[in-house]
């Protein structure tokens, strides 16, 4: 699936916050989403996913215009990975996840048998099935953020929306948490991620759309992570650093202190 | 494949040197719970039966329903047909209603609101009805006035909630701007309430409005069966279908409609059928708090969150939780006791009591 941002604008009924962006996702590409607090990374996900209207231009998939989508038919093409927040429920972890079977679902009807096969095959790709009869709210904020993961996945959508989906995590859930979701990418779900790190783009993400005061570009990682455009959208002086390991060449953006 | 231990220990928080509290595994049975808060609500409508003044022995009562039922002659007195048929079965099926609609309309507006410390009234139906009844009763209104003008009030507070904080709320926030709404709604009618009180005559009508809005179902009849089963029957059954969907909720607005949740919709036919459930409840037994925060408390430790579960736990915990505070209430003491009081009383330590055992069942 094609999702494509056609000159759009985004924001909010008093304030538009981005103008005239447009790129794509094709099926099974990574983008990851680079640009400074504020810049409105939040609001272009927000407007792609339906909660904000579009203010101009339009955001369509494969071809369709999404806005007069029906909130089930728009679950069924887009999953959403929000940061992990503690519901004030108890609700178990299969409970959460099978929660991503609800655009499938009829209006009046809970989760079958086989819904509950999905989610255990959500579970079991990102190797958290030991969590499944666990309290979603007394587990880590890593294990959290893997079973919205699995929940967004149990979704079966083609494309998949994650935002700051390492933010609150240990160094070593980051680098896990992305290496899964760069598996999913290699299963053929497109993805589109945002991250405060060029690094975590390195890691995984072969295009970039990076967005700062002087606008938005798109593309490749190698292009578009400089040490001047950190610079530009940053702020701050950075290196970027190769290390060879083992005859494969490994980037690296290094913050500078002067 | 590794083993799940294995790949737990791979992904637990890096905290060296800390003991692992690992949160332990549940399953629960929430189907069997079901079945058996079934069982205790009937038992304890055929205890209900064999209490109090006039009581009627569990053998006749049983032989009293089998005859009924299948139309054979009356082998009882004409009293115990009175007191069966005209007080008893009315007052046992109503309080059963009132606590099933309040308890349900608590669940779901604590799933709604995403907070556990919400109850029935907090977009103003209870207030509205109050207001409604006293004005009703100040004007001499008959037993049936006061009670549909108690549940029109109702209704109007909670629709002058709704439009208020659609006028003034932005989409952000609106959900937060409606409970707001609420409490200033709540607060102005109970001004409105003070009001009738403070222009009633103390000899005979600020009595009868203090003792209406201390709730009690004393002079419950056949005829309100049917004034509550129809908002009861209207309410509850939307409530109970789309109950899945409203698990989504839970996790905030943004989330639902990214699940593919209609959160607008579902909000919408939420307040409409649990405003009908308060209103009505309010009208036929007066302001009965507690019950609508207590009880999804109780069935969230029996079940769960799910509201799959949770909902028709409330609506049996609930009708079986108020019939037993209106039999205590009429039994246990020479002077009928209000509603209002007893399920205060056995309600606040209950609540406590909940807290203090089951933390994280809203935490």
């Amino acid at each position: 699936m094609i999702l494509e941002v056609k000159a759009a604008s985004f924001g909010y009924a008093k304030r538009t916050v981005l103008r005239n962006i447009s790129f794509k996702v094709a099926t099974g590409e990574f983008l990851c989403l680079l640009g400074p607090n504020g810049v409105g990374k939040t609001t272009l996900f927000k407007s792609i996913l339906g909660f904000l209207d579009v203010r101009a231009g339009e955001v369509t998939l494969d071809g369709q215009n999404i806005k007069k989508w029906s909130k089930p038919r728009l679950a069924k093409a887009i999953g959403y990975v929000p940061q992990a927040h503690t519901p004030p429920f108890p609700y178990t972890v299969l409970d959460v996840i099978l929660m991503g079977r609800m655009a499938h679902l009829g209006l009046f009807s809970s989760p079958s048998r086989e819904d509950v096969k999905i989610a255990e095959e959500s579970l079991e790709k990102l190797s958290i099935s030991f969590l499944k009869n666990m309290t979603y709210t007394e587990i880590s904020g890593g294990e959290r953020q893997m079973v919205l993961i699995a929940r967004a996945i149990t979704q079966k959508p083609q494309l998949l929306i994650l935002d700051e989906p390492t933010s609150n995590l240990d160094y070593g859930n980051q680098v896990r948490v992305l290496l899964q979701i760069r598996k999913l990418s290699d299963q053929g779900i497109s993805i589109l991620m945002t991250s405060h790190f060029p690094n975590h783009a390195f890691l995984c993400c072969p295009k970039v759309v990076l967005l700062n005061k002087n606008g938005f570009e798109v593309g490749t990682t190698d292009d578009l992570i400089t040490e001047s455009n950190m610079k530009d959208t940053y702020g701050i002086n950075v290196k970027i650093a190769k290390i060879d390991d083992h005859g494969v060449d490994i980037k690296s953006c290094v913050p500078l202190t002067n | 494949m590794r083993s799940p231990d294995a790949v737990r220990d791979e992904f637990v928080d890096n905290k060296a040197g800390v003991t692992d509290v690992r949160p332990k595994v549940k399953i629960r049975k929430s189907g069997l719970v079901l079945v058996i808060l079934s069982i205790v609500l009937i038992v304890v409508f055929l205890w209900s039966f064999t209490v109090g003044r006039f009581a009627v022995p569990l053998p006749e009562l049983l032989t009293v329903f089998f005859r009924k039922i299948f139309g054979l002659p009356a082998t009882w007195s004409d009293t115990t047909e009175t007191v069966l048929f005209n007080i008893r079965i009315p007052r046992i099926i109503v309080a059963l209603i009132i606590g099933a609609a309040l308890s349900a309309s608590g669940a779901a507006y604590q799933g709604l609101f995403r907070n556990p410390m919400v109850s029935p009234d907090i977009l103003g139906a209870s207030a509205g009805a109050g207001f409604g009844a006293a004005m009703a009763i100040l004007m001499s209104g008959s037993a049936l006035t006061i009670q549909l003008a108690a549940f029109s009030c109702g209704i109007i507070a909670v629709m002058l909630t709704y439009f208020v904080s659609k006028l003034i709320g932005k989409a952000n926030n609106s959900v937060l701007i409606l409970v707001l709404t609420g409490m200033v709604v709540s607060s102005l009618f109970s001004a409105f309430i003070s009001l009738a009180k403070y222009t009633a005559d103390p000899n005979n009508k600020l009595p009868e409005i203090a003792y209406w809005l201390m709730g009690g179902l004393t002079s419950i009849t056949a005829k309100n069966i049917s004034m509550m089963l129809i908002p009861f029957t209207i309410g509850i059954i939307p409530i109970l279908l789309l109950r899945y969907k409203l698990n989504a909720l839970a996790f905030g607005e943004e989330e639902a409609q990214a699940l593919g949740v209609d959160t607008k919709k579902i909000r919408f036919v939420y307040i409409i059928c649990a405003t009908l459930l308060t209103a009505s409840s309010v009208a036929a037994g007066g302001m009965i708090g507690w019950v609508g925060l207590v009880i999804p408390h109780l069935a969230r430790m029996l079940v769960g969150p799910n509201l799959k579960y949770m909902l028709p736990a409330s609506v049996l915990l609930g009708g079986a939780y108020l019939l037993l505070i209106d039999d205590i209430s009429r039994t246990f003491f020479t002077v009928e006791i209000p509603l209002s009081i007893l399920t205060a009383i056995i309600g606040a330590p209950f609540f406590i009591y909940l807290l203090a055992k089951g933390r994280n069942s809203w935490t």
